[in-house]
């Protein structure tokens, strides 16, 4: 459990991280947090030869909620946003999630630009920043470019993000309405078993506007347009809720791990997902 | 007599003697992070060591090149089967019996196994030249089954006991057979069986886990070669067997070896064995002539040190119509991975398994037990228990629920039906134990009332048909357990460790102004012993807790002893220290006499001090007669004050305990919340209540992380799917519940003081309960038997299984 050697690189500016990540190519990684990433290098599943800490880089940090939009630099850490009064008022189901993410000491280094760019399907943010439709801006040597969360991910680990580019910051539109987070883990630390966002909004009685998306239920999060779309103009009714779930649960393909088989686990996610909705509604 | 002089009750309260909750004199270091570990020492020109290791389960060693590690800048040596086998050391002697291989010589049996040793001026060399050792692997086919393992076309497993028709335990049947290993009277349970009018059948499998200490294991051996002494410091539980085993390997004589445990985090059976990885550090300090450390990783600790349990337990029991049991009888299939490296006593191949009749009055009993080779890692260690103890504590509380089940009988009743009467004891079992004490319907009653059990089963019944009405998806779970432990082991009649007799020690020195030391053959790992070991002492000779320090694990300074496991700590080395404390005050007494001028006879005892008898105004306390044993010359008496017992214990000690757990079960996600666990143990005397507190609040915290979700499994070809803390359950705060701890106090009528040990108890009784509470959920809906761990997905299978999904 001891990685192999590398060269540690720390700039102060994204220019100087550019820069590394140019000049030694895939041989080069950005280093955020460090919780997915160092467990891959010292069971040596990961060989990188030039690691690139972000963490001295100050225009990468930070919350800002302005006109009605939320943008998240992605070396702030889950724990600052947990703490962030600001997103609590803007966005309160992103705290709802990132309590539920490993432990405190995880959360105090772990960051939403890692955990969104790393592509792993373990992961709670993807799921969660598909749910809320987000943008991830991504720096690169030739500039930068906006990637809606809803196109980011192709398959576990890969994603729209090119080797010379950083993620640098996520924004959406603050959400109204009812919220949920719900997860299925076996223990604290863990990765779920099932998990669910969802966010919609009210009017008259009746839903107008509703967004699921999951986590670890496929190779990449699932954002399920058909589960929104089933519970838009009911009353959020128990009939609505189930015609929501079998969309969503349609829309997954979880494989068997030590948690359980492919069977279990899409049960699993037809009850969180039901959960989800089903607090979201009473939120509303 | 005036106001300043101490009463009794203030003279007793200072010595902080039995029955007081000291705080832990431990504690100061290792929660400021001052503890002394075995990877804490460092010295001087130390080098360091780490395994290549097999990535497959069974696989013949082509070759092994190891030119471009040697080449690597740092690295010492890469040692292999073919540099110790001059030395005779590329095998080493299991403490079952068999064999095992210090490092793969031409094959590897289980995934994990250490092929090559590299030895490097620092880990991380060490790390990188591991990856430099080229083995060249051809895959053989693979067993991890123990029931395919024993059919006649299965792989061979152990090439070296070809054509070898019987072992350390008896007659071999089959190429991957251990032993069978029987007791009791098979006619005669099979006849009562079979006229039995109501008979239970079940097969009961208690899975593969592992203790997973914090502290992984490891060791500096360090060899002087002006002096000839090898010095090894390890996280030995057993200290002194690992010098007597070194010197018979080495031959190094037993004075030229120290062995030294230092600070121990946590051993749980882990650290009883003998790991390849010891040898090779002392080889290569031998070799090298410098210090060489060794300290597995979390994965080598979890893939390839001692596990323990993996019993598959087919039992029948039999009982007449209205609930009294008539016969019990099991066969075990036990998988004992690729050697047979069990930490049990010699004569007890399935250690004390044959308990298995519990806490009840069972007439006519038979245990077979077949241990079997797979190709997993070896072990079979007592993890928090008495050799194989957990397991028939397992086994008999989950038949006595397969029997309530089958008799349609309250569990509860069945029991306190069965149980073995207090007018009883001594009770001898149909197996051959003799139960020492106990009073099992007193701790049942006392148990039952503090949870209402009566109100408990009407909310059940509640539950259920709300359930059924489809207004809950909730189920409610009571899990029952009594058990009865065997701890302490052992006479020496019977018990021993490769011929090395069960005993422990004490040796105690008074020191002139009245403080002491005290050694003992035992080593904590986080037990407390410093702390009670003072506590028998002070009251036994009347010398304040805190003016005596205990010392363990050195074998330079400490009396010989067996170690700490099984729970053998205080009912053996605890007697040893009462026994010398007693020789201590012997003497006092004769040295109090010549001070005061009197016979021997005419002086009492009296907390601190012998008093002569109605005359309560003249006495000398224990640290007068201290200062005088030094500095008087007295007639007739040596000087000094000094005593040692070696402690051979007359039986084992039999704590028990009645637990129960009341769970809410999720039918639709699997998931559970301990409402309320309630455990009563009866220990015996209680030394100190608040280190029993918490030894209890462990041993059920690891109990449900065995019931609920630990385990060591592997996939069909043997690889090892849990060997980091990610895959193998290691409950934090929040998955831990509230206990509520009780007692009742039967002392062991042998025991010097009573006392019978609790270490281990609410593991044994823990896994049962856990168990019992997820089966009692499911029992209004015609649940017999589900197999550990109970984690979420093996309890929606239950649910699903049983037509609870709709």
């Amino acid at each position: 459990m001891i990685a192999a050697a590398f060269e540690y690189h720390r700039p102060a500016h994204l220019k100087g991280a550019l820069g590394v990540l140019a000049e030694y190519g895939d041989d080069a990684r950005v280093l955020a947090g460090g919780h997915s990433l160092i467990p891959m290098m010292k069971l040596r599943m990961a060989a990188v030869g030039h690691l690139v800490d972000l963490q001295d880089i100050a225009d990468l940090k930070g919350i800002r909620v302005a006109g009605g939009r939320v943008t998240i630099g992605a070396m702030t850490t889950q724990h600052e946003m947990i703490a962030s009064a600001d997103l609590a008022r803007a966005a309160p189901i992103i705290a709802e999630a990132a309590v539920q993410i490993a432990d405190p000491q995880v959360r105090y280094m772990g960051t939403i630009g890692g955990n969104v760019a790393n592509g792993d399907p373990g992961n709670d943010m993807p799921g969660l920043m598909q749910c809320l439709n987000a943008t991830f801006t991504l720096v690169g040597p030739d500039g930068s470019r906006e990637v809606a969360a809803r196109d980011f991910y192709h398959s576990a680990y890969v994603t729209a993000r090119e080797d010379g580019e950083i993620l640098t910051q996520i924004s959406f539109a603050a959400p109204t309405g009812g919220y949920a987070y719900e997860k299925q883990k076996r223990k604290i630390g863990d990765y779920a078993t099932a998990a669910c966002a969802v966010q919609l909004t009210k009017a008259g009685g009746k839903v107008t506007s509703a967004a699921v998306a999951m986590t670890n239920l496929a190779d990449t999060p699932v954002f399920s347009d058909a589960a929104g779309a089933a519970l838009v103009g009911t009353s959020g009714d128990a009939a609505a809720v189930k015609a929501a779930v079998t969309a969503a649960v349609a829309a997954i393909s979880p494989t068997g791990d030590n948690r359980g088989p492919a069977e279990f686990k899409r049960h699993i996610a037809g009850i969180i997902i039901g959960r989800a909705i089903t607090r979201a509604l009473s939120r509303a | 007599m005036n106001d300043l002089t101490p009463t009794p009750q203030e003279r007793i309260a200072k010595l902080k003697g039995l029955g007081t909750s000291r705080k832990r004199v431990e504690d100061a270091r290792f929660t400021q992070g001052k503890g002394n570990y075995v990877d804490d020492i460092k010295m001087p020109g130390m080098l360091h060591g780490d395994f290549v290791r097999s990535p497959y389960a069974h696989a013949r060693v082509k070759s092994i090149n190891a030119d471009a590690a040697r080449a690597l800048p740092g690295v010492i040596a890469v040692l292999t089967a073919a540099d110790l086998a001059p030395l005779n050391l590329h095998w080493m002697p299991t403490l079952a019996g068999d064999r095992q291989m210090v490092l793969a010589d031409g094959k590897v049996l289980f995934q994990g196994q250490e092929v090559a040793f590299v030895v490097a001026t620092d880990r991380y060399v060490c790390a990188d030249a591991i990856e430099l050792v080229e083995v060249d692997y051809e895959e053989l086919p693979v067993v991890t089954d123990p029931f395919k393992a024993l059919e006649p076309g299965a792989p061979v497993l152990r090439e070296d006991l070809a054509g070898q028709t019987s072992g350390a335990h008896g007659a071999r049947r089959h190429h991957n057979h251990i032993f069978l290993w029987e007791t009791g009277d098979e006619a005669a349970t099979n006849q009562a069986i079979e006229a039995a009018e109501v008979v239970a059948e079940e097969m009961i499998y208690y899975h593969r886990v592992h203790p997973c200490p914090l502290e992984t294991c490891g060791c500096v051996a360090s060899m002087d070669k002006v002096n000839g002494k090898l010095t090894v410091f390890g996280t030995f539980q057993a200290p002194h067997v690992v010098r007597t085993v070194a010197s018979l390997l080495s031959g190094i004589e037993e004075h030229n070896i120290r062995v030294v445990s230092p600070d121990i985090g946590g051993g749980f059976g882990n650290k009883v064995g003998v790991y390849p990885g010891y040898v090779c550090s002392i080889v290569a300090s031998i070799v090298t002539g410098k210090p060489v450390k060794w300290i597995e990783d979390r994965m080598d600790n979890l893939m390839a040190t001692a596990f323990a349990r993996d019993y598959w337990m087919k039992g029948r029991i039999s009982a007449t119509k209205d609930g009294k049991i008539t016969g019990l009888h099991c066969h075990v299939t036990a998988d004992h991975g690729a050697f047979d490296a069990c930490a049990d006593p010699t004569k007890f191949p399935a250690g004390f398994f044959h308990i298995c009749t519990g806490s009840y009055d069972i007439p006519v009993a038979y245990v077979g037990v077949d241990g079997v080779y797979t190709n997993k890692a070896p072990g079979g260690v007592a993890y928090r228990c008495s050799f194989r103890v957990t397991e028939a504590a397992y086994f008999i509380e989950r038949m006595i629920e397969v029997l309530a089940i089958e008799l349609g009988m309250d569990a509860a009743e069945l029991r306190a039906k069965n149980f073995i009467r207090k007018d009883r004891f001594p009770y001898t079992s149909a197996l051959g134990w003799e139960y020492d004490s106990g009073d099992y319907h007193t701790a049942w009653d006392k148990a039952l009332a503090a949870v209402d059990y009566a109100g408990l089963r009407r909310e059940q019944a509640e539950r259920v048909a709300a359930f059924k009405r489809g207004e809950t998806r909730k189920l409610l779970g009571i899990g029952l357990t009594h058990f009865t432990e065997i701890v302490g082991a052992g006479p020496v009649k019977n018990c021993d460790i490769l011929g090395m007799g069960m005993f422990d020690s004490c040796e105690i020195r008074i020191h002139p102004t009245g403080s002491a030391i005290a050694r003992l053959g035992t080593i904590s790992q986080g037990q407390g012993h410093a702390t009670t070991f003072a506590q028998i002492l002070a009251t036994e000779i009347g010398l304040p807790a805190d003016s005596i320090t205990i010392e363990e694990g050195d074998t330079d300074t400490a009396p010989y002893g067996l170690g700490t496991y099984g729970s053998r700590s205080t009912p053996v080395a605890g007697a040893a220290t009462a026994m010398a404390g007693r020789k201590i005050r012997a003497k006092a007494q004769m040295i109090a006499a010549w001070l005061l001028e009197v016979h021997d006879g005419d002086l009492e005892w009296d907390i601190d001090r012998f008093v002569v008898k109605g005359a309560p105004e003249r006495f000398k306390t224990m640290k007068d007669i201290a200062y005088a044993a030094y500095h008087n010359a007295i007639p007739g008496i040596e000087p000094g004050l000094e005593a040692v017992s070696y402690y051979d214990p007359p039986n084992m000690t039999y704590p028990f305990g009645a637990y129960v757990c009341v769970m809410e079960i999720d039918v639709d996600t699997g998931t559970h919340e301990v409402r309320q666990f309630y455990a009563l143990d009866d220990c015996g005397t209680r030394i100190n209540p608040m280190i029993i507190e918490g030894q209890v609040h462990g041993g059920l915290t690891e109990a449900l992380a065995i019931a609920m979700g630990q385990e060591i499994a592997y996939d069909e070809i043997g690889n090892c799917k849990n060997s980091t803390l990610m895959d193998f359950f290691l409950p934090t705060a929040v998955e831990t519940p509230h206990y509520t701890t009780d007692y009742t106090e039967t002392p062991s009528p042998h025991h010097p003081i009573g006392a019978k040990g609790v270490g281990e108890s609410p593991n044994v009784g823990g896994v049962p309960a856990f168990s019992n509470a997820v089966h009692d959920a499911f029992r209004a809906f015609g649940l017999r038997q589900a197999h550990m761990p109970h984690d979420h997905w093996r309890i929606w299978k239950i649910a699903n299984q049983l037509g609870l999904h709709g």
